[in-house]
């Protein structure tokens, strides 16, 4: 093994802040834990159009079945992620607020796989791309978009970059680490898979420098490579939000993704580690996306570790099985602590797309008064898209729209840098959406 | 469990927040003065304190009043209150009665600071308003100093003393400044950077301020920018001027409030401004109206006037210098590309 698969970052990432890792959970292996009594699945767990239902109440389903699929080209399917009676078809509210109808099946204790999965074969790009969506697969990271949206670019248009983003550069989040960790050779397979049918001329494994195990994994897999040498890995300075997508870009090629834009419309495309992993062992086993990882951690939870869990469980349930709470709870939340969602009840089932979630106790959490901005600037230094926040909270009072375009406010990616860094703990990430708000109203009249 | 009825906190990310606070920032600020203070009550005596005491109680019971008349919330817990005392009083000589200390401090507080918003909202500095407005009413007080250690010898008469600018005043040719630097009332330089010569108490002591200095860019209050190029900006002025007189350039950063105005007031968050370009562009402003009101004006010092005239300029400077949002790319670039 030689080391020279390393590079350097073309850019560096403006602004960001340094936030503490807390990656408690970071020696502890995935466990599987075992399936709920029910699972309530959401037919939108994903960017883009919901799925319809595909079965009916009273209907038998086993794993890995399709219960909801959409004829709409962005989104993805979902399949029963236990096996049993569907018990109720209903409107339900999810973790992030959104109202959808959902497929609540009665778990019949036997988790029998549906006696249709078979590997797929994939020798052409098409084949690759029906693969994925049969797959179900959405972004693992967080965003939850589908990820044959991501690859279906067109051959000829330029995109020669596949960025694989294993950064996590949320505190607390450890699932990608252990992805990298316990199964680094589907990550290995899957890399190339998607390399070698979609043809993209350079591949850069990035992950942050306080993970060195896994960047010797990935310079292993670099290195093992045919010796066409397109493989690197880019080690990342530990800050936050390095892995944000378009941070993402700019480190590995330089390119800046204009606002309203994709990766791909300068030539990349970003894919989340367990992203890459999961193609692998859906090219091997034919098994779609029914469950996944996350980390549990926090204070106020009595067992923080990382468990593997079919997708739909309720989060009550997850907290039971990591033994309840340590201290009462002040905050739930779904993801990291910068950007996921504090929840208002327990009884949320998981999406696919969730990747942790954090029971805060008192100490993790400081609620901070709101006091006047004082000017100090630290939003706009640490605004890693370059723009000042608390001058678009002006704007925005003023409803000024031809100030708020200009100020760049849809760039805004609601990293909460601003928010982590004001002194006078002013939730500017509110005020960032609810600018956007007054430019959306503003645009739709 | 009775984890049924648990209330959770429910907001909008992110949910960690740095530990800096406003009030922690100012009480930064304060540990930045006090080399300064202490060095003036040695240098003018007590009655030095006493008049930064002054300044900061009537301060603070202003803002506590004022907010309480506006029916606003109290906001004698961010410190700045007692900052804004603490800048004012420097700004004046040690021998200042203390009802015109009371009336400078009523300025900042009431007409500069509440009447337009409270912290952050005010446009020009308080302090700095404070003190012009003494400047104006009471010259005879404001322009009059004692020399250092006075107060230890109570048997002179308290000699007032001219301080080094106004030596200057008026004979800024290369001649003129090199006979008012061998001129015998001249302290040394080695006197000036420890303030050992007449001027407004916290101003004298450069040594003392660039050690606060020092101390809030580590503490990474300020940015060492706005001092920097402030100064910077003097000094390459001050070089031309003295047909490259080295000795004179020194003399000119060391003397009247620049030190002071530099690092502690024009690098004031509220009337600076927010990005990088503009705090340069502010910054060699005010160094530029500094050397022009010391050369060519009729008074011998113009820290606070080129502040307050470069603050007032703030929002142009931030229209012109905010830089592009990510992945925005300038119009003429966008033009050329269409050209293609």
């Amino acid at each position: 093994m030689h080391s020279s698969e390393l590079i350097k970052p073309v850019k560096q990432v403006r602004g960001g802040v340094k936030v503490s890792h807390s990656k408690n959970t970071k020696d502890m292996p995935v466990k599987r834990i075992h399936a709920p009594e029910t699972v309530t699945l959401p037919m939108s767990q994903h960017i883009g159009a919901p799925c319809t239902p595909t079965v009916k109440v009273g209907d038998t389903v086993k794993v890995g079945q399709v219960i909801g699929d959409s004829d709409k080209y962005v989104s993805a399917p979902i399949h029963a992620s236990v096996s049993g009676k569907v018990s109720a078809i209903k409107e339900i509210r999810t973790a992030t607020g959104n109202v959808s109808q959902a497929v609540i099946i009665e778990n019949d204790g036997e988790m029998s796989e549906f006696e249709e999965l078979k590997p797929p074969k994939v020798e052409t790009r098409e084949d690759l791309i029906k693969a994925v969506r049969e797959s179900g697969l959405v972004g693992l990271g967080g965003a939850g978009f589908p990820t044959h949206v991501k690859l279906n670019f067109k051959p000829d248009s330029g995109v020669d970059t596949l960025i694989i983003n294993a950064a996590e550069c949320e505190p607390y989040i450890t699932v990608d680490y252990r992805e990298c960790i316990e199964n680094s050779e589907n990550i290995f397979d899957g890399v190339h898979w998607i390399k070698n049918i979609l043809g993209f001329k350079k591949v850069v494994l990035a992950v942050e420098d306080n993970k060195p195990e896994a960047i010797k994994i990935f310079d292993h897999i670099a290195s093992t490579d045919d010796d066409r040498d397109e493989i690197k890995v880019m080690p990342l300075k530990s800050k936050y939000p390095q892995g944000a997508e378009k941070m993402m870009v700019l480190s590995a090629t330089g390119r800046k993704v204009p606002p309203g834009k994709l990766p791909a419309d300068v030539g990349c495309v970003v894919m989340n580690v367990a992203s890459a992993a999961f193609v692998a062992r859906y090219m091997k086993t034919g098994k779609p996306l029914v469950s996944r990882s996350m980390t549990v951690d926090g204070k106020a939870i009595m067992n923080p570790q990382n468990i593997r869990v079919p997708v739909g469980t309720e989060i009550e349930y997850i907290l039971q099985q990591c033994g309840g709470y340590r201290e009462d709870p002040v905050k739930i939340i779904t993801g990291g602590p910068m950007m996921g969602a504090s929840i208002v009840d327990t009884h949320h089932p998981i999406l696919k797309s969730n990747n942790a979630i954090l029971v805060l106790g008192k100490k993790d959490i400081a609620i901070k008064k709101e006091t006047d901005c004082i000017r100090c600037g630290r939003c706009a230094v640490v605004c890693p898209m370059a723009l000042v926040p608390t001058l678009i909270e002006r704007h925005a009072r003023a409803k000024d729209t031809d100030h708020l375009k200009l100020a760049g406010t849809m760039v805004c990616m609601e990293c909460g840098s601003c928010a982590y860094s004001c002194p006078a703990g002013r939730p500017l990430v509110q005020y960032m959406r609810n600018a956007k708000a007054v430019l959306r109203e503003a645009q739709s009249k | 469990m009775s984890e049924e009825n648990k209330i959770l906190t429910v907001s909008a990310s992110p949910h960690r927040r740095t530990e800096d606070t406003t009030g922690g920032i100012m009480i930064d600020v304060i540990i930045a003065l006090m080399p300064a203070l202490v060095l003036s009550v040695v240098l003018f005596g007590f009655r030095s304190l006493l008049v930064v005491a002054t300044s900061v109680i009537a301060c603070v019971v202003l803002e506590y009043i004022c907010r309480k008349v506006m029916k606003r919330n109290n906001t004698l817990g961010d410190f700045s209150a007692v900052v804004t005392g603490i800048l004012l009083a420097f700004n004046l000589p040690s021998t200042m009665p203390l009802w015109m200390v009371v009336i400078g401090d009523a300025v900042a507080i009431v007409v500069v600071k509440q009447f337009f918003g409270g912290i952050g909202q005010n446009f020009v500095n308080p302090a700095l308003v404070g003190r012009i407005v003494l400047m104006t009413s009471f010259p005879t007080y404001t322009n009059s100093f004692v020399q250092p250690f006075a107060w230890r010898m109570p048997n002179v008469d308290a000699v007032t003393s001219a301080t080094p600018l106004a030596q200057f005043a008026g004979s800024y040719t290369p001649d003129g400044v090199v006979s008012a630097m061998n001129s015998s009332e001249m302290p040394t330089l080695a006197q000036m950077f420890f303030g050992i010569c007449g001027g407004c108490l916290g101003e004298t002591c450069a040594a003392a301020l660039i050690l606060g200095g020092i101390y809030l860019c580590i503490r990474k209050v300020i940015s060492p920018r706005i001092p920097l190029y402030y100064i910077g900006t003097v000094a390459l002025i001050m070089l031309i001027a003295g047909k490259g007189n080295l000795q004179f350039v020194a003399y000119q950063l060391l003397s009247g409030g620049l030190m002071l105005g530099a690092v502690f007031m024009a690098t004031d968050y509220t009337t600076s401004p927010i990005k990088t370009k503009g705090k340069i562009v502010f910054a060699i402003g005010c160094g530029i109206l500094t050397s022009l009101i010391r050369i060519f004006g009729s008074l011998p010092e113009g820290v606070s006037f080129s502040i307050i005239l470069m603050n007032i300029l703030v929002p142009h400077i931030e229209t012109l210098t905010t830089p592009k949002p990510f992945g925005t790319v300038k119009e003429k670039k966008q033009k050329e590309e269409a050209a293609k």
